[in-house]
């Protein structure tokens, strides 16, 4: 198994790495007996994502699809950021070994997650197409653990 | 960039005696060992002398040593053989541990569906099999111990000597996977009371793809390929000349300087393993201390993932491996570390470094410089460690 260049760039340079004070949303989603968890911090203003951190205990590829993720919804509209598809995200990593989709999943959902954790915070309904089960994707495809959360 | 090899249970670097022979036989003395013309008839010395310089370093004799392609095959071959035997006389129930190399839980797992019983034996947090739960375990129709020597994940060694006494008074086949301890460990087979033993050379700075299945005397052994006459009719396929000479220059060698590198690399260890504790909050060391084999270092670091921070370590130059999930290429981490009962989200965090005598205190010291920055990296985007600082976990 070996990672693509890109995938390897944004391990080993993480961009938008970090927490965020008073963040507009906050999506945390995995666990740790799977081996990983993503945590996506948003500043949104005017609708548009002006800021974006993300924090992740996980292997080299749920780092780099973390990275990635924030690198793709910064500057976005929020209605584009839910647009953001796991897929997009391999695509831009030049791909991810079949094992490491899931670490992409992960990122689709932890964006989601912080902007669902958004529109709760200004009132507005969270709409279930687009938002899924109230499991938010934790653990999507690890079957060891059962699902929690 | 400086490589620090610190990965020698997995692999080796071949030593330059047993890199010279192999040469020598692949350019010079190339004869197929079976052949009756005086080029066959070299390579045939050749392979009885390191049969016989094998069977010494393990106190053997050297009929009883047959050449394989690697400890797997000798796992294989020793238990399967094992069990055939066992089955002829009603005998269908095997003992062995939680922790051992898929070479030897797989090829059980196989013999499970073909009805055969088998009692895993727990390795309990430190990672030592207890000598009066195997003799509890022993049944009747139990044909077959086998436990392996030292463990590959993390170096503790079993109590080898009264496993083969208890199993020689009871009239039990005794295998050791001793992959991780021949060459590094004092070993003799007869002493030890083991009737099977498999080992491979790439451990101990010899090739890859070959090994030997050591068997005792007596011990009727079943061949499971067909096609030749080498090896006295019981593993068929063309003498590997160069690769079975240098496998007996590197044992040699190791056996040689046993006594200097247990010294030497055992030290190596300790001081690994006492400063990193020191240095780096929340760490675990992995297995018992003692008896402990003299390379291994086996820790879990909570708060991050064994992948990322061997990857990391791999930017710094530092090669060593992670029992975590997403190193194994399944979602479980290690089975070993869940035989210790250590919980998936520590032992996702594990790290490994096997060291070897070709390993310098200068290594040791960048390791011990670099290893804490690249986990305190980690830790710090790590949501997981976060929530351990706040004490929410």
């Amino acid at each position: 198994m070996a990672y693509s260049a890109k995938v390897m760039d944004h391990f080993e340079n993480p961009r938008n790495l970090g927490k965020m004070e008073n963040a507009d949303g906050v999506g945390e989603v995995g666990n740790a007996k799977c081996g990983d968890i993503m945590k996506i911090y948003l500043k949104i203003e005017d609708g548009i994502i002006a800021d974006v951190k993300f924090n992740t205990f996980g292997c080299a590829s749920a780092i780099a699809t973390s990275s990635m993720a924030t690198e793709m919804i910064k500057g976005q509209k929020v209605e584009d950021a839910l647009k953001l598809s796991n897929k997009a995200v391999v695509e831009a990593l030049d791909g991810l070994p079949p094992a490491k989709i899931h670490c992409s999943v992960l990122a689709e959902q932890a964006v989601k997650a912080a902007l669902a954790d958004y529109y709760t915070k200004n009132g507005i309904e969270l709409d279930p197409e687009i938002f899924g089960g109230s499991c938010g994707g934790h653990c999507d495809s690890c079957e060891s653990c059962g699902i929690e959360g | 960039m400086k490589t620090v090899y610190a990965d020698n249970a997995a692999t080796t670097a071949l030593c330059d005696e047993a890199l010279e022979v192999m040469v020598e036989c692949l350019r010079d003395n190339y004869g197929n060992a079976s052949s009756m013309h005086h080029s066959g008839q070299a390579a045939a010395e050749v392979v009885a002398q390191a049969r016989e310089d094998i069977a010494k370093c393990i106190g053997a004799d050297a009929n009883e040593i047959y050449f394989t392609s690697g400890g797997t095959e000798s796992d294989n071959w020793a238990i399967t053989n094992a069990a055939r035997l066992g089955a002829k006389k009603g005998k269908k129930h095997i003992i062995s541990t939680t922790f051992e190399h898929h070479a030897v839980l797989h090829t059980l797992m196989k013999l499970e569906k073909e009805g055969f019983e088998v009692t895993y034996l727990d390795v309990h947090e430190d990672g030592y099999v207890r000598v009066d739960e195997l003799e509890k375990a022993i049944k009747e129709e139990t044909c077959l111990v086998t436990i392996m020597y030292a463990n590959n994940e993390i170096g503790t060694v079993q109590p080898v000597e009264e496993i083969g006494r208890i199993c020689k008074e009871k009239g039990i086949y005794f295998h050791t996977d001793a992959v991780q301890a021949v060459g590094h460990l004092p070993i003799d087979v007869k002493a030890q009371n083991i009737d099977m033993l498999s080992f491979s050379a790439h451990k101990f700075h010899g090739p890859k793809g070959i090994g030997a299945l050591y068997c005792r005397k007596g011990l009727p052994l079943i061949g499971f390929m067909q096609g030749g006459a080498q090896e006295r009719n019981k593993r068929p396929g063309t003498t590997n000349t160069p690769a079975i000479a240098a496998t007996a220059a590197a044992l040699k060698k190791s056996c040689a300087e046993m006594d200097k590198n247990i010294h030497y690399v055992s030290a190596m260890r300790d001081r690994l393993i006492d400063e990193i504790v020191k240095i780096i909050p929340r760490t675990r060391v992995n297995g018992g201390r003692s008896p402990r084999l003299p390379g291994n270092v086996s820790f879990c670091f909570e708060g991050i993932e064994g992948e990322s921070l061997l990857l990391y370590l791999d930017l710094k130059g530092i090669c060593g491996s992670s029992g975590s999930a997403c190193t194994s290429g399944s979602l479980d981490p290690s089975h070993v570390l869940l035989a210790l009962g250590l919980p998936h989200e520590i032992a996702h965090g594990s790290l490994r470094l096997s060291l070897s005598e070709y390993n310098t205190n200068d290594e040791i010291d960048y390791i011990i410089e670099q290893l804490p920055l690249v986990v305190a990296r980690l830790r710090d985007m790590s949501p997981v460690w976060e929530k351990l600082m706040k004490g929410e976990n």
